[in-house]
């Protein structure tokens, strides 16, 4: 089943005299259950790409339907339902707040969406669970490592239910190791719970994790792979080659 | 250069400086009005003892300002480094360009000077127009006539204004640079990343310490409030350090506990943003414990001055109409020196004046004449016959030794019919005790309960009533009777007699020919008394006298407590701004992250409000229960002035701090809720 439709969207910074096209003409769309991945370099245009998605930033040119509804359309109150009803969000620098412990952080997502205490109680055992978190629930950030933070503000992130999750540069700020247990961790949320994850990422490793991976190069989509069969180190080797073919515009991401 | 770099750096942060320069606007122009004030009072005041008042006020108004410049001083000194701490990192990276630390004290000297010139022309300008709304209330308090008011600019106030502000910046400056000597570069970079540890604190150990926070202030509440009567000294000052004490412990527990109890109710806390806002709130006030105790105590003080300032202006008003119903009263005391003893005999005040070829009663229209009378075995001790021990203790300020004032009743009757005021009867063998003051009402009536019988020149005679009876002899602008005895004629024996009073009404309305046989009057009394070989100790109180010291007691109070209120109210307001604002500014990413969940617009605003409402109420909040404590004692002490209903005084001082306590709150969430929507 399709989810997401991205249909010829354009983005323009600058007024006439210096126009930047971050995005430029892009189109694609992601089924149901499906676990992307959005490789480019910097100023590539794939935050630009996830900030339209995410509805933080707008079009200039161009329609993304969410399950049928127009989310360019979406103005004031509308949109800020849709955003907590429907998305989830991951960020590189984890963006939790540093003044809630890990379960309130998680819970602050449900709150929002007024939800009863006991539900919500249940629902944040439940995904701290699924996160492998259960014992830091009652921590502040400061007192958590790198992972375990990006994991409380992935589980904030699915807790719920959105419809599509956006993760920019999840593994950015961590450790090699911390990241390997991050990414298990999409991964079985993807496959178990039929999260529908949209991640963007300049890490090949990171990509790796996805079932399917969007290249893009100045604003346009350059290549565009599939996982299928294929374990994640043959599929590790398809995405080096494509990074290689965009050139050495990557290789200082690498 | 220097100059584009200040400039630029007020008109980017003016968020920051908007709070400061606003306090320091509205500090010039207070300074600038009550220096003022005396030039405008001496315009509307014509008359000779209102001029003694104008330059009491003076004195008293410019040695307050020395106080006031020091706690403004202290609050832009404050201000200036706070607004510096916020700066760090533009610090740094002049640092890491290369500029030398002269220079960065040359870009901050600079923007001083700035701000210091803007401020204090805005604040002259507005002080200026202020002082003239000011001269409506000294017209009203002299009584004077407003259409001696002419437009008024008090070059003196101006000068001082200006070289109190000018030291005051300058000292500003002095720290500032000081600051930025010891400022190394690393810890410049550093200071963005904020690395503060948000612990909860240990539940039981918060609820132990509120508990005896809580526990403490109620013992020293009930001690002021209640056992005042028993208040030494000592025992006071313990009482505030008490109340200082506990205010800290207070604040620095009230978040944690408040914060479990919240938390505890998950309903509650699981709704919306409130675990965000409870948070904030809480780690708002767990990092500003010391300032909100200050601000705390200099709330309690303000409403106190305040309250007290325009209670003291209504009770002396209404005393002057009750306890002031004579012209003039003389009470005439003559001492013989025996073996360098001064011994107290009676003496004739009347017969001394015809002596001396004067007439006491030649502007009189209507006079009594009468004397007290003395009895060595009646004093205040011996008047509380078996309570005598209870009472001292209880009331350790008593002089029990002293001889107590005995006057006949139908001396007593006479004087009252003058007044205008109840008569008294009394049995043969019954006493009285009049007294106004309430403290000694109160201990008085205490043996005129138990029946005390006393005996008067050998006569023994028992309570006419079980309560003292309120009146007086003297005319006083305050109840400051403290007690005398009220015996039958047949009682008394006249070898006994004392000091003589002659008490009486002009045969003139005129104020101005009053005036004048009152300085006949007393012109007359150091004749006689420079005529007379007996030690003479004349006493003459005129009503006019009495209405001057309340007009100067009520101008100096009224003043007094609106300036030092004022001035800590605008501190009280400044601090809790700044602080609330810099906090708003590093939460900026917090606000954006709750967007990024989705979060309505208006819930964020609600919570903003709610922390800056929080904020600012909880020092009010203690400080408010303070004072009605404080107000409490306070009129215990000054029960003298009168009784009084603290109804509309209190009112006013309410409105006065709602006005600019509210001012500072809507200024810090209007700005508070622009930094937080900044970056959209």
């Amino acid at each position: 089943m399709e989810l997401l439709s991205i249909q010829q969207i354009e983005k323009y910074y600058g007024n006439r005299s210096s126009l930047t096209k971050a995005l430029n003409d892009i189109s694609f769309t992601v089924e149901q259950g499906e676990f992307t991945a959005i490789m480019g370099a910097s100023g590539s245009g794939k935050t630009t790409l996830l900030n339209c998605i995410s509805t933080i930033d707008r079009v200039t040119a161009g329609h993304i339907y969410l399950d049928g509804t127009d989310i360019t359309a979406l103005k004031g109150k509308a949109l800020n339902r849709f955003r907590r009803e429907q998305l989830g969000f991951i960020f590189q620098d984890f963006n939790l707040l540093d003044t809630l412990t890990a379960y309130e952080n998680i819970a602050l997502a449900l709150s929002i969406q007024k939800k009863p205490a006991k539900e919500i109680d249940t629902a944040v055992r439940k995904v701290a669970d699924q996160l492998g978190i259960a014992d830091v629930l009652q921590k502040y950030p400061y007192q958590m490592s790198g992972g375990q933070k990006q994991r409380v503000a992935s589980a904030r992130a699915i807790v719920t239910n959105p419809k599509l999750v956006l993760a920019d540069e999840p593994t950015g700020a961590l450790d090699s190791k911390s990241a390997k247990l991050l990414l298990e961790r999409f991964r079985y949320l993807n496959r178990e719970c039929g999260a529908t994850i949209m991640m963007v990422t300049h890490d090949s490793f990171t990509a790796s994790y996805a079932s399917r991976v969007i290249f893009i190069k100045d604003g346009k989509i350059f290549h565009e792979i599939s996982r299928g069969q294929a374990d994640r180190k043959h599929f590790f080797d398809q995405i080096m080659d494509v990074v290689t073919l965009l050139g050495g515009d990557m290789s200082d991401a690498l | 250069m220097l100059c584009k770099l200040s400039f630029g750096n007020i008109r980017r942060s003016l968020r920051d400086y908007a709070i400061y320069f606003f306090t320091l606007v509205i500090g010039v122009s207070v300074f600038y009005v009550f220096n003022a004030i005396s030039g405008q009072a001496a315009m509307l005041a014509v008359t000779e003892s209102r001029n003694e008042t104008v330059s009491l006020l003076k004195t008293v108004l410019s040695g307050t300002s020395i106080f006031v410049a020091g706690v403004l001083g202290l609050l832009i000194v404050y201000a200036s480094r706070f607004l510096m701490k916020r700066r760090n990192r533009e610090f740094a990276l002049y640092m890491t360009l290369g500029m030398g630390k002269g220079r960065i004290s040359a870009i901050l000297l600079l923007e001083t000077v700035i701000i210091g010139i803007g401020s204090l022309g805005v604040g002259l300008l507005l002080g200026i127009g202020l002082s003239q709304i000011m001269s409506a209330l000294v017209a009203n308090l002299f009584e004077a006539d407003m259409s001696m008011f002419r437009f008024h600019i008090s070059g003196e106030a101006v000068g001082r204004t200006m070289l109190c502000f000018t030291v005051m910046y300058l000292v500003a400056v002095l720290f500032n640079s000081a600051v930025v000597s010891r400022m190394k570069l690393i810890d410049l970079m550093q200071s963005g990343r904020k690395s503060e540890q948000i612990r909860l604190k240990n539940p039981v150990a918060c609820a132990i310490m509120f508990l005896i926070a809580a526990a403490a202030l109620g013992i020293a509440y009930y001690e002021a409030g209640w056992k005042f009567a028993a208040m030494s000294r000592n025992k006071l000052v313990l009482c505030i350090a008490v109340g200082c004490a506990a205010t800290y412990l207070l604040f620095r527990s009230v978040s944690g506990m408040l914060l479990r109890v919240v938390m505890s109710a998950k309903s509650v806390y699981h709704r919306g943003l409130n675990a965000f806002t409870f948070r904030q709130i809480s780690s708002k006030i767990n990092t500003a414990v010391l300032s909100m105790t200050v601000i705390c105590l200099m709330l309690f003080l303000t409403i106190c001055a305040l309250s007290a300032a325009f209670s003291i202006r209504n009770v002396l008003n209404a005393n002057l109409k009750s306890l002031c119903p004579a012209d003039f009263a003389l009470k005439w005391t003559a001492y013989e020196v025996r073996d360098e003893v001064h011994q107290q005999v009676y003496d004739d005040a009347e017969q001394r004046f015809a002596a001396c070829g004067l007439d006491l009663r030649g502007n009189v229209r209507e006079a009594v004449h009468f004397h007290s009378y003395l009895d060595p075995g009646v004093t205040m001790g011996s008047s509380f016959g078996t309570l005598r021990e209870e009472l001292e203790q209880a009331n350790p300020f008593l002089m029990t030794d002293a001889w107590e004032e005995i006057f006949r009743l139908s001396d007593y009757n006479r004087l009252m019919q003058l007044y205008g005021r109840e008569t008294l009867s009394l049995n043969a063998d019954e006493y009285a005790v009049v007294c106004n003051s309430d403290l000694m009402r109160g201990i008085r009536s205490r043996a005129l309960e138990a029946g005390t019988v006393i005996r008067f020149f050998g006569h023994p005679l028992r309570p006419h009533a079980a309560v003292c009876t309120d009146g007086f002899v003297e005319p006083m602008g305050q109840r400051l009777n403290e007690g005398f005895f009220v015996v039958p004629d047949s009682a008394v024996s006249e070898e006994s007699a004392a000091a003589d009073y002659f008490i009486g009404q002009y045969a003139s309305e005129d104020q101005a020919e009053i005036a004048q046989f009152n300085k006949t009057l007393a012109e007359h009394c150091t004749k006689v008394q420079e005529a007379t070989a007996l030690r003479i100790a004349p006493n003459l109180r005129t009503k006019q006298q009495i209405g001057e010291e309340s007009i100067t007691l009520i101008v100096v109070s009224t003043f007094l407590g609106l300036y030092i209120g004022l001035v800590f109210l605008i501190s009280c307001g400044a601090i809790l701004a700044l602080k609330e604002l810099s906090e708003s500014a590093d939460s900026v990413g917090r606000y954006e992250m709750l967007r990024k969940l989705g979060a309505e617009e208006r819930e964020i605003t609600r919570s903003l409000f709610r922390q800056t409402g929080v904020f600012f109420l909880l020092p009010l909040l203690l400080a408010c229960i303070h004072a009605v404590i404080g107000i409490r004692f306070a009129s215990h002490i000054l029960e003298a002035l009168g009784r009084q209903r603290l109804g509309a005084p209190v009112f006013a001082a309410a409105a006065i701090i709602i006005l600019i306590y509210g001012g500072y709150f809507a200024v810090t969430f209007v700005c508070g809720k622009s930094i937080i929507r900044g970056r959209k």
